[in-house]
């Protein structure tokens, strides 16, 4: 199979990625706006390369299950939306400390609760700070096209086993449920990484110590020496893994800023204000963790005010304000429930918040 | 048992054995398996985990599958059944050890692999995932500890816990009527297609030994056929939080569990699979 264009929603784009990126195994289980992905590789992945695809029973059977192949060293997924995510965070801990290379992908639906169908990214806090217990942390990587949403799981197979640490995709429904154009890589093979055999639970043969997979270390100095090393990890993957797309910044005097489908509402809103004379930009993370704080600070000495669009109650907006620590206004814009927000109302807000407020 | 002690015994020992030089090869009728290592196991006198693990161990090594076996271990007291165990091993969640075990199984069907979990593990908090494991028939083995108490945790109430028995959270006795009946997992498991092999054993004396053993080596040879799941359950003690002497605990557990919790087996293949 070579380079190929189609036309394809996102959640069945992602899945042929998996597919074409020479992943083992998906388990998983339904939950709009999601299960596509499932429904896709149910009808397609054993067929083309053998990939072992299982419905799980619930998303912890699944992450669990993510955990058990993982740690046999094979490139695995799952993929769910908020509140199946929510049910997997104490095996994303278990994965996080085990330090097992996995692709999780959270099409993002709005919450709390049952919440609705709709897209929304409320589950910032959860990807980036947290969700689980303990002081790990996930590589959040957001895609803000169907094409992105393709590339990122070749991405995220690489990082995930580059770094052995979990990858989190965080898209959300109306991603997932969007047709468009994608170019699909060619089929790789489905092949062994290279050094599992140092600690994947593969079958211990003779020339090696056995191999065991756990995230338990009752004696206090030695969960603090893990733990170290985990943030010596982090450390690192800030250093090295950090990535983001600029928009219209050469000239701006304000900054929006915006992850996933979000920022390309912004950039037309952008297009807008400077129809209306406004120099105005767009800042968009593409990974959550590692963010890129230092980026987004090295403009502070170019604008006059920054417009954190989100849809949630504002999440990613502290880890701006954070950036810039005081040097320039943070203003917010959210929309929740599910509701997308549009580019005229986006350049309204620019309006309010920074026409004729002083430099 | 104190450090001054340990050295005490042990040079006793030492002193029998080049006395009466009974461990020549020609007398030689039990020794540690191979697939067990010599790391000193954590568990109380008399707790019939120590005895499972070896079994487990023995069974590997007849069957010469120790490359190709992979085991998992629950959250319980048998949690660092790992650090005994010399083969490549998986910590699992608390209850997903099942679910873990078809995550490597699935992705290695040519590998040997079984869980290993306790009441509360398995009944309780995983019930979920035992139940759609076995009735997936996934090809694994499951051995299940079943002493009828949280011992980990001090001696709580477990799914298994007898009526009227006592727990510290049970301290009047378990009341069915607020906590319900004690579930018999086992009998619930036997009944799904998935389960090709479905037996209740106990490790209370050497004839049940040597039985437990047998259903050890039968669940892993099943795996084979590629036929279904294989459940063994032990019927085990947990002297510490019953608060009874090794002896005592096997006793009470011969007089009260096994009636509510008889042995024999439950589901066995067909003649012509035989
Ligand atoms: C999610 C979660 N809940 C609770 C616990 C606490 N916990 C650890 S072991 C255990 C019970 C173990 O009992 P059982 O499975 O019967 O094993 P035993 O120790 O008796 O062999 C509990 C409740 C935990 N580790 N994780
Ligand atoms: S607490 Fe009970 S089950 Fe745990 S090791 Fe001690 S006797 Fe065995
Ligand atoms: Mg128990």
């Amino acid at each position: 199979m070579k380079k190929e264009l189609k036309l394809m929603k996102g959640n069945e784009a992602m899945a042929e990625a998996a597919i074409r990126a020479g992943a083992d195994a998906y388990f998983g289980y339904p939950i709009t706006p999601q299960s596509e992905v499932l429904e896709y590789l149910t009808n397609f992945a054993y067929q083309k390369t053998g990939m072992v695809i299982l419905q799980a029973e619930s998303e912890i059977a699944a992450i669990n299950m993510i955990y058990g192949a993982a740690g046999a060293g094979k490139k695995v997924m799952t993929s769910s939306s908020s509140p199946g995510i929510s049910l997997m965070q104490e095996g994303i801990s278990y994965i996080a400390c085990a330090e097992l290379p996995c692709l999780l992908v959270n099409v993002v639906r709005g919450g709390p609760g049952l919440g609705t169908i709709q897209p929304s990214q409320g589950d910032y806090y959860q990807s980036v700070k947290g969700g689980g217990h303990g002081d790990y942390k996930m590589i959040v990587l957001a895609p803000s096209t169907v094409q992105e949403m393709v590339d990122y799981v070749k991405l995220g197979f690489d990082l995930a086993f580059k770094w052995r640490n979990p990858v989190m995709m965080l898209t959300d429904g109306a991603l997932g449920q969007m047709m468009e154009k994608v170019e699909l890589f060619e089929q790789l093979p489905r092949e062994t990484v290279n050094g599992i055999e140092k600690w994947a639970t593969i079958g211990k043969t003779k020339d090696r110590e056995r191999n065991v997979i756990t995230s338990l270390h009752i004696q206090p100095d030695k969960m603090e020496e893990i733990n170290l090393h985990l943030q010596a990890k982090y450390k690192k993957i800030e250093e090295e893994e950090i990535r983001f797309e600029e928009f219209a910044m050469e000239d701006a005097e304000y900054m929006i800023t915006a992850f996933g489908l979000v920022a390309r509402i912004c950039q037309k809103a952008a297009m807008l204000a400077r129809e209306k004379g406004f120099k105005v930009g767009v800042f968009r993370p593409q990974t959550l963790f590692p963010f890129p704080y230092k980026q987004i600070d090295s403009y502070t000495k170019q604008i006059k005010g920054i417009l954190d669009v989100e849809m949630n109650a504002g999440q990613m907006v502290e880890d701006i304000r954070l950036a810039v620590n005081g040097k320039v206004p943070v203003e917010f814009h959210g929309r929740m429930g599910g509701v997308v927000p549009s580019p005229e109302e986006i350049l309204e807000k620019i309006e309010e918040k920074f026409v004729g407020v002083p430099a | 048992m104190n450090e001054k002690r340990m050295i005490e015994e042990e040079k006793h020992y030492e002193e029998v054995i080049a006395e009466e030089s009974i461990c020549i090869n020609d007398n030689l009728v039990y020794e540690k398996p191979d697939t067990l290592l010599d790391t000193p196991m954590h568990y109380c006198p008399g707790c019939g985990h120590g005895v499972a693990h070896r079994l487990i161990a023995e069974a590997i090594d007849e069957l010469d599958i120790q490359e190709d076996t992979i085991g998992v271990a629950p959250v319980g007291c048998s949690v660092f059944a790992y650090n005994y165990l010399n083969i490549d091993m998986s910590e699992a969640a608390h209850g997903r050890a099942s679910a873990v075990a078809t995550g490597i199984k699935r992705v290695l069907p040519e590998k040997y692999v079984f869980s290993y979990q306790g009441d509360g593990d398995l009944a309780a908090i995983g019930t979920g995932e035992t139940l759609h494991t076995c009735n997936r028939g996934e090809n694994i083995l499951i051995v299940f500890i079943n002493n009828g108490i949280y011992g980990m945790t001090g001696g709580q109430m477990a799914p298994t816990t007898l009526e009227g028995m006592k727990s510290t959270t049970t301290p009047f006795g378990r009341d069915v009527k607020i906590m319900g009946n004690p579930l018999k997992i086992t009998e619930l498991i036997a009944q799904l297609p998935g389960v090709y092999y479905c037996t209740r054993v106990a490790v209370n004396n050497p004839k049940n030994v040597r039985r437990a053993k047998k259903a050890i080596l039968n669940g892993f040879q099943y795996q084979k056929r590629e036929k279904g799941l294989s459940f063994v359950e032990i019927v085990s003690n947990c002297p510490s939080n019953w608060k009874m002497t090794p002896v005592e605990s096997n006793k009470w557990m011969e007089e009260n569990m096994f009636s509510f919790y008889p042995l024999g087996d439950l589901k066995v293949p067909e003649k012509e699979d035989e």
